[in-house]
């Protein structure tokens, strides 16, 4: 006759807990075992100096600047809009949603911001919520298959492929887009685009459907994620954590929400927020924020003034010759028109002196500009807030007591871009 | 309660040490006078005031001007939505103010950058070592008198240390100056 044996399994924070209790007695050698800056599971070129004490990491000092540019430096020394491409490179999944946060950081110091017209609010929306999508969806890919989920990447980059066609015909590029200018966008949507982009959110909701079918019930993702690093509501706040990192602790805080920028209060849509703060509330958050970008660009292509082919011609740049070029027929029969293509072209936008800071809800984060202008085309100081920076700097704090094995976990549910970070 | 309100309780606890608050594109910044006191005011920002989340400390070169340094805390209160700028100058000899450490343990990494770009210290941090240059770089390459194109470093084996070489591109202009040259930001040597 077959015996029934009940076998306790406790859940993953609690093992962990006992194994390190237990491993207290022992006292081991302590390993000191380095992490990147060449690693697959780094996304890019981040290096952790792990120290452990058998599997548990005891202590982790993450050391960044590999990518380091100067960006900042380089700032100083052009116009503000020479910039523009620089921002293409700083978080590189997502160049629109930057190209956006610089100029409408550049318009705040400008003092255009609330004149942009509603054309151009809306392109940029849907820029930055295409962006958003596409940044979690290689965030998602990535964390998937750093765990061992190879298909969610494959399937995740079919449907990233389709945001970089609508990029490439918005702007004639795929990655490196400058798509913005000071004061409006380089140019007015291309015939069809509209309807290219609705084909992709019909396509992308079931194709999101799958990925979750793959992974949100799956229970050797589950048992990965579910109680990993878990950053209280306290914590989150006070290492400063923006974006789905702190919103996957369970605080409703959206730059698009609470600090409304562009046509966003126009436009319904919901914040996602995690319960408990472990790396599958992360994930779910960005899940679900992919659906609310949906949501979003849908009621953009309904609601955008002037419609598919604006045969109303709303302007998508603002009507001030000292701000934007002039059309260039203009530019070759009118004498005013000349002066300003020239002193745009040479001299820069003519800032007022002052000093302003822009926080533009980013994929990865709250992505800031703080600008010091002196007045004239140059900014004299411009300090860029990048989300992946402050994000990681947590990680010191969660690594502590993890398994060697979850440090893969952890970084893919931070969600970081070395381009960003290291500016 | 408005931002402005709460610059003005600031001001009201510390009195003459803050200055004025002044307004531009809707943002508060009130000044500091003693950078000493930073660590007090921030800890009465928060615990007082609410202002719980700091966004970004950065730093300026006022380069040729006396006190040379001003560093800039960005405060945010996620419960009430109110920003406010607290700045404070320090001098170049001294070139070290407190760390808000203490206050919001954000402020680890922004120190660290501060102290990496501008060789600006903070006292009492636990951990001052650069961050995004190496250790051992001797220069602080965000202050105004470092120049684009950077400068040679003794460090041969560690780095590219060399001045960005001017030929080939990106060419690069920066506004003003009188003909092509004098446009071309990185053969510009801020001490002459």
């Amino acid at each position: 006759m077959a015996t029934v044996q009940d076998i306790e399994v406790r859940d993953s924070a609690a093992r962990t807990a006992a194994a390190a209790e237990e491993l207290q007695d022992m006292h081991g050698e302590r390993m000191v075992l380095n992490m990147g800056p060449s690693h697959p599971a780094t996304h890019g070129v981040l290096r952790i100096v792990l120290e452990l004490d058998g599997e548990i990491i005891t202590k982790a000092d993450p050391d960044v600047g590999y990518l380091h540019r100067g960006d900042e430096k380089i700032a100083e020394n052009m116009t503000y809009t020479q910039f523009i491409p620089y921002t293409d490179r700083l978080d590189y999944l997502a160049p629109l949603a930057n190209n956006v946060a610089y100029a409408l950081a550049v318009e705040k110091l400008l003092g255009i911001h609330d004149k942009l017209p509603p054309r151009c609010q809306y392109i940029r929306v849907m820029c930055a919520e295409l962006a958003r999508i596409s940044a979690h969806l290689l965030g998602l890919g990535a964390f998937a298959m750093d765990m061992g989920a190879v298909t969610v990447f494959l399937l995740s980059f079919t449907e990233r492929e389709k945001i970089y066609n609508l990029a490439e015909a918005i702007s004639g590029a795929r990655l490196t887009t400058s798509y913005t200018r000071i004061g409006g966008v380089m140019r007015d949507l291309p015939p069809g685009w509209l309807d290219q982009c609705q084909k992709f959110c019909d396509e992308f909701i079931p194709a999101l459907n799958e990925f979750e079918t793959l992974l949100t019930r799956n229970r050797i993702w589950v048992d990965r994620v579910r109680d990993l690093a878990v950053i209280s509501k306290e914590d989150a706040i006070d290492y400063g954590l923006s974006g789905p990192n702190l919103r996957g602790s369970g605080i409703e805080y959206d730059l698009r929400k609470n600090q409304p920028y562009l046509c966003y209060p126009d436009l319904e849509f919901d914040i996602p927020t995690g319960a408990v703060g472990d790396c599958y509330d992360r994930y779910l958050v960005r899940m679900e924020e992919m659906r609310q970008s949906t949501r979003i660009l849908e009621q953009c292509i309904k609601k955008i003034p002037g419609g598919a082919d604006n045969k109303t011609n709303e302007p998508v740049n603002v009507a001030d010759g000292k701000i934007t070029l002039p059309p260039k027929q203009k530019v070759m029969s009118s004498m005013e028109e000349l002066i300003h293509q020239f002193m745009l072209v040479t001299e820069g936008v003519n800032c007022p002196p002052g000093e302003i800071y822009f926080g533009h809800e980013n994929p990865k984060g709250e992505l800031g500009f703080y600008i010091n202008s002196k007045g004239g085309g140059t900014p004299y100081r411009m300090k860029i807030r990048a989300p992946s920076f402050v994000n990681l700097s947590i990680v010191p704090k969660i690594f502590v007591g993890t398994l060697i094995s979850d440090t893969v976990a952890i970084l893919g549910s931070l969600d970081f871009v070395m381009g960003e970070c290291d500016r | 309660m408005s931002a402005l309100e709460t610059a003005q309780k600031i001001k009201a606890k510390f009195g003459d040490l803050i200055s004025e608050p002044a307004e531009f594109r809707g943002e508060i910044t009130v000044k500091l006078a003693d950078a000493e006191q930073i660590t007090a005011v921030c800890e009465f920002a928060k615990g007082q005031l609410g202002f719980d989340y700091l966004v970004d400390i950065s730093s300026l070169d006022n380069y040729g001007d006396d006190p040379r340094w001003t560093v800039v805390y960005h405060l945010r209160g996620l419960k009430h939505g109110n920003e406010l700028r607290i700045k404070t100058d320090v001098s170049e000899e001294k070139s070290e103010l407190p760390s808000v450490l203490p206050v919001w343990r954000t402020a680890n990494w922004h120190e660290r950058e501060i102290y990496d770009m501008m060789g600006i210290r903070f006292s009492g941090h636990p951990d001052l070592r650069r961050i995004l240059m190496w250790e051992g770089y001797p220069y602080f390459p965000l202050r105004k008198d470092f120049p684009l194109a950077g400068k040679p470093s003794e460090l041969p084996g560690i780095a590219f240390t060399k001045p960005a070489p001017l030929e080939g591109g990106p060419f690069v202009t920066a506004a003003g100056g009188k003909d092509a040259i004098s446009r071309e930001p990185r053969i510009r040597n801020p001490e002459e």
